[in-house]
């Protein structure tokens, strides 16, 4: 793959929800090694998006090219996502819950967890069940479980809410660092403010399509 | 990636420390059981050779619908924060989570029939004229019948609004055959008749639905 060659490529895409078209004709590519901030209304189509490229939706027509491959499970140890939801276990630690996701990856080596759980700021030697962490502490666990498998696109669903601003500035950072590593980070939020001078793109959608792609925080009318 | 039996041993290990934790189905499922013995007990008076003629029909009857509490804990646990994604995103085979989880309502239901079957033989005063070390392979055969296509068809109801309703449904009709061989074997071997047409009816549905199961569980994941 060249350089300039998008990593994620999105042609047409259509997803019906029975008579409601949550994505409609949604065609993109997305070059590597950039923060892209999905930005949007409630409905606008960003976690169906998300979750389509992350290969947990089907779409209804269309094409999803992901590190040149076709189908999602080709390349998926490359992906790393995080959902809305924590995706973990509330009765076990986090390093238990990292612990087990990584054998999913064939991660046997308990460093890497720990190297995760300390890069979002959190303790690995916590012996608190993640039901018992604070919404912002399970949010970073989260993050720390899609970092795991050291990958090559970050997929992300509202990772800062319900954060204080404090974990949130340090949830960014982390963020650019990752990008700063060659990575490409894809960030759905309602808080694009805090992306502000760190997102290379903001994508604007509305009413399941792409309205816009602008440099800076601006709607792309408002850029016009 | 791990191999398969790797990713099969960490699920499972997962899920019983979760359910050592949370005693969820395994609490849920005794008390049932004891309810069915102690109600039958009392609704009944059998003298030793009716209790051998009714016997294998009360205790298998009990276990399934005990069974059915673990079964619907078994993916409930998985929905909960929706770790569920976080197994579909990785490159983990389906086949692995569906044995792990199996395997898992198999030891749950293991332990409650060896709780559950010294309080049967006392409250009906069995005892068996037939080889009774038979009962053990129709246990184990019976067992494995319920659970393979209880954790089938419990992955197939999660994501229905009723899923409490909807796997006894499924399942009841298509444990019949497994049903009359587990109780026609149970009382042949208690009556000291021989079992061996059951108990090869049981391997066949056992090797079938197995097969099965295994075949269609990746569709059943994946299915939105």
């Amino acid at each position: 793959m060249t350089e300039n060659a998008p990593v994620i490529s999105v042609s047409n895409l259509i997803k019906q929800f029975g008579r409601f078209a949550a994505l409609r004709e949604v065609s993109a590519d997305f070059t590597g090694g950039k923060l892209y901030a999905i930005l949007g209304d409630n409905g606008a189509g960003k976690t169906t998006l998300l979750r389509t490229l992350a290969g947990l939706t089907r779409p209804t027509s269309g094409q999803v090219t992901i590190l040149g491959a076709g189908q999602f499970h080709e390349v998926c140890d490359q992906v790393g996502y995080m959902a809305h939801p924590s995706l973990l276990y509330d009765e076990m630690t986090g390093m238990e819950n990292l612990a087990y996701f990584a054998r999913l990856y064939g991660i046997g080596d308990g460093s890497r967890c720990v190297e995760a759980i300390r890069a979002v700021g959190l303790d690995p030697e916590l012996r608190r069940p993640v039901g018992q962490y604070s919404q912002g502490m399970r949010q970073r666990m989260s993050l720390a479980r899609a970092l795991l498998n050291d990958p090559k696109i970050l997929l992300l669903d509202e990772p800062f809410s319900n954060v204080d601003i404090h974990s949130a500035t340090d949830m960014v950072r982390l963020l650019a660092r990752t990008r700063a590593q060659g990575k490409t980070v894809f960030v759905v939020t309602h808080q694009a403010s805090l992306l502000e001078g760190v997102a290379d793109e903001f994508v604007w959608m509305q009413a399941g399509k792409i309205a816009g792609r602008t440099r800076e925080l601006k709607p792309p009318e408002a850029t016009a | 990636m791990s191999p398969p039996s790797g990713i099969t041993r960490a699920t499972l290990l997962k899920d019983l420390r979760l359910e050592w934790r949370s005693k969820d189905a395994i609490n849920s499922m005794l008390f049932f059981s004891m309810l069915v013995v102690v109600v039958f007990s009392f609704s009944f008076d059998p003298n030793a050779e009716e209790s051998r003629q009714i016997a294998g029909g009360l205790i298998w009857v009990a276990f399934l619908f005990a069974a059915v509490v673990a079964l619907n804990q078994t993916w409930a646990r998985e929905l909960r924060n929706q770790v569920l994604d976080a197994y579909r995103v990785s490159p983990a085979p389906a086949n692995s989570l569906f044995l792990a989880k199996a395997v898992g309502n198999f030891i749950f239901v293991t332990v409650l029939e060896a709780l559950m079957t010294p309080l049967f033989i006392v409250f009906y005063q069995l005892r068996a004229l037939g080889p009774a070390w038979q009962l053990l392979v129709v246990a184990m055969l019976g067992t494995w019948a319920l659970v393979v296509n209880g954790t089938f068809f419990a992955a197939m109801s999660i994501r229905t609004r009723s899923r409490e309703i909807m796997l006894p449904l499924l399942l009841f009709p298509i444990s019949i055959p497994a049903l009359l061989a587990m109780v026609q074997a149970t009382t042949a071997i208690l009556t000291g008749e021989g079992a061996r047409f059951w108990i090869v009816l049981l391997v066949t549905y056992d090797l079938v639905f197995t097969t099965g199961c295994l075949l269609l569980f990746e569709t059943v994941l994946n299915a939105e």
